[in-house]
């Protein structure tokens, strides 16, 4: 990198300038990521997608400012009141504002897609370009063993790995991360077969870079945009399972306000007082289509072809 | 939740030979994975056999017995010779063991999967061949955000918002279970199959009970279904629409009903039996889901309620034979491409 600054001179930054081309790989990063935002914001129903991903993280973040009420502390005698101006969306069998647990929820809901997206993603871009650069013995082992875990529906295999590591929000997110990385090992193979013979890795390696080398610095941040796709898209699938999860009453545990495990509770009032289940279901639907709309306007700039 | 295309399609070039190698290996690692879930990463199986009060020498006993004194390998061949004598441990529920268990309860949920993916098809595909002959229209619109609705909405929640307005407000389905309790056990059990045995034995009234009870869970088994079929009908009609030999149809005369359902439609069959097949097996998946909210008998119920229990004999062997079926299915649309589509003869 040094050495390529050292012999830029003024009159190949004009030349620069002039086709557009990024200065540096910083450079390059933001300019892709302007054209990705400015495609974003062309499709109005992704950027309504994107108003409440946006919002989701701004309630998560200031989730004590916006609840009228503690999410957790019990009033029985306020017990499974209906919606009105006192509780916007009535209380639970507790007494404890649904509103508030709502936005308390939102901070786990976050916590869960963060958390297995950080997971997922390094393992994925491992597995991916590892086997997709050494190709041979490496890759058939590799990819071998990613069909193994894509043959069990995935929801199937969380559950498998619950009962063993018993349940809990941490081991939802443990269960969830490990069913969810084989598309992104996929994706990321096929990225590194098509970079596998360039020119510019290629170059690299006569310069006598070694594998760790090439695939860290020119591998992977070549996959990084496609990966960081990919891994919003599958957001919203993360949602739907953890609140499945949470539901089965194996992901976050009483009395944590996940939306999962909220409807879960709440099932045994239903009849009675429908607010129970149709208020946090209905927020789990809201940012599970957002994610997904967001999603989709990603993959339509990711795949043209695909519209 | 699907297996990608792309993998099917890249399975389907290489030879057969290798094929049945690749199937083979997949077996092999399911099994090492639901090995190494069930004996190897739980804390202590022992105690989830024996209970926290155990002697020691009890201990000791079920420690060998279990065979956990032997080498790893050793193990992984015991657990293999027992799987594939049929021999998947028994069920703490019932004292049963495992297979029993899951044959008895796999026709409840064959039986709300079919139907399921019936609704699946004469919805998706209608609605996405829709979709593709009026692209950017009302249709396409209207079919996205089905699509949109079917992949985004949590379907334990709309089982349960169906279940309060059409079992408890309006009265038009069953409830839960499968059959009203004064038909339960009436009529003869042959095929497992309630819809079919009921009818068999010519008794309508409980034939009628069975309706009321399953067309609800099977609607909403079904949505996932709706969403995934209208989605891949919608992009296979693109590309057949996008064809020359259209344009020709067209401009010899053919009327736009003609070229879509006879033309474009015929060639994207064998495509959509590919697509079937992997949403059935998908349906296994929400099964467990729905299968909760319904207190249907089925399978997911079973594996939930195992799974409640700390059963992994039950558990194990439950997600061992999803994961079988879902290789057979993979292997069966595999092999209807090959059947159907004479290009790749």
């Amino acid at each position: 990198m040094p050495m390529i600054a050292n012999i830029s001179t003024t009159e190949t930054a004009a030349k620069r300038q002039a086709d557009n081309t990024p200065a540096s790989s910083l450079d390059a990063l933001y300019k892709s990521s302007l054209r990705v935002l400015r495609h974003l914001l062309r499709n109005p129903m992704t950027l309504a997608g994107l108003m409440v991903a946006l919002l989701l993280v701004v309630v998560a973040a200031f989730a004590p400012w916006i609840a009228t009420h503690d999410p957790v502390v019990q009033n029985l005698a306020n017990a499974l009141q209906a919606p009105g101006a006192a509780h916007w969306f009535g209380t639970d069998e507790y007494g404890r504002d649904i509103f508030s647990r709502l936005v308390y929820g939102a901070r786990i809901t976050l916590y869960i897609i963060a958390l297995v997206t950080i997971i997922v993603g390094p393992i994925g871009l491992f597995i991916g370009t590892v086997s997709g650069y050494f190709g041979g013995i490496v890759d058939t082992v590799f990819m071998r063993i990613t069909d193994i875990f894509i043959s069990f529906p995935s929801l199937v295999l969380a559950l498998a790995f619950i009962a063993a590591l018993g349940p809990g929000l941490e081991h939802a997110v443990v269960a969830i991360a490990l069913t969810s990385w084989p598309p992104i090992a996929r994706l990321a193979r096929a990225e590194t077969l098509s970079l596998r013979k360039a020119d510019f890795v290629v170059a690299v390696e006569l310069q006598g870079a070694s594998s760790t080398r090439i695939i860290l610095r020119h591998i992977v941040p070549m996959c990084m945009s496609s990966v960081i796709i990919r891994l919003t898209m599958n957001m919203a699938g993360i949602i739907l399972t953890a609140a499945a999860l949470g539901f089965l009453g194996l992901g976050a545990q009483a009395p944590l306000p996940e939306w999962g495990a909220m409807i879960s509770t709440g099932r045994r009032y239903m009849l009675e007082c429908w607010w129970l289940v149709a208020v946090p279901g209905a927020a789990i639907m809201l940012v599970s289509l957002a994610f997904n709309l967001l999603g989709d306007g990603l993959r339509d700039i990711l795949d043209p072809r695909s519209e | 939740m699907f297996v990608s295309t792309a993998s099917v399609l890249g399975a389907r070039a290489s030879g057969t030979a290798r094929r049945a190698s690749t199937v083979l290996v997949t077996l092999l690692g399911l099994l090492a994975l639901t090995f190494f879930i069930g004996r190897v990463m739980p804390l202590d199986p022992v105690l989830a056999v024996v209970g926290p009060d155990a002697d020691s020498s009890t201990y000791d006993q079920v420690y060998r017995a279990m065979g956990l004194d032997q080498p790893i390998w050793t193990q992984f061949g015991m657990y293999l010779n027992d799987l594939l004598h049929g021999d998947f441990g028994n069920a703490l529920l019932t004292g049963h063991p495992v297979l029993e268990d899951i044959k008895r309860v796999f026709p409840a949920t064959i039986e709300l999967a079919t139907l399921a993916i019936l609704f699946g098809i004469l919805i998706g595909l209608p609605l996405g061949v829709v979709a593709a002959s009026n692209q950017g229209r009302m249709g396409d619109h209207l079919a996205r955000v089905i699509t949109l609705f079917g992949y985004s909405t949590p379907i334990f929640w709309v089982g349960m918002m169906g279940l309060l307005v059409f079992y408890a407000w309006l009265g038009w389905a069953g409830g839960a279970g499968r059959i009203d309790l004064a038909y339960d056990g009436m009529v003869p059990d042959v095929t497992g199959l309630l819809l079919i045995d009921t009818a068999l034995a010519r008794d309508w009234e409980a034939f009628t009970s069975a309706l009321r009870h399953i067309v609800l869970p099977a609607l909403i088994l079904g949505l996932n279904s709706v969403a995934y079929i209208s989605r891949m009908t919608r992009s296979f009609m693109l590309e057949q629409l996008s064809q020359e030999y259209i344009i020709t149809a067209r401009v010899k005369g053919l009327s736009r009903r003609q070229v879509v359902w006879g033309h474009a439609f015929r060639n994207i069959l064998v495509q959509l039996l590919t697509v079937v097949a992997l949403a059935y097996g998908s349906l296994l998946e929400g099964a467990v889901l729905i299968e909760t909210v319904f207190a249907w008998p089925g399978f997911g119920q079973y594996l939930t309620s195992s799974l409640m229990l700390g059963d992994m004999n039950a558990v194990m062997g439950c997600v061992l034979v999803i994961g079988l079926i879902f290789v057979a299915l993979n292997l069966i649309s595999d092999a209807l491409y090959k059947v159907f589509d004479p290009r790749t003869r």
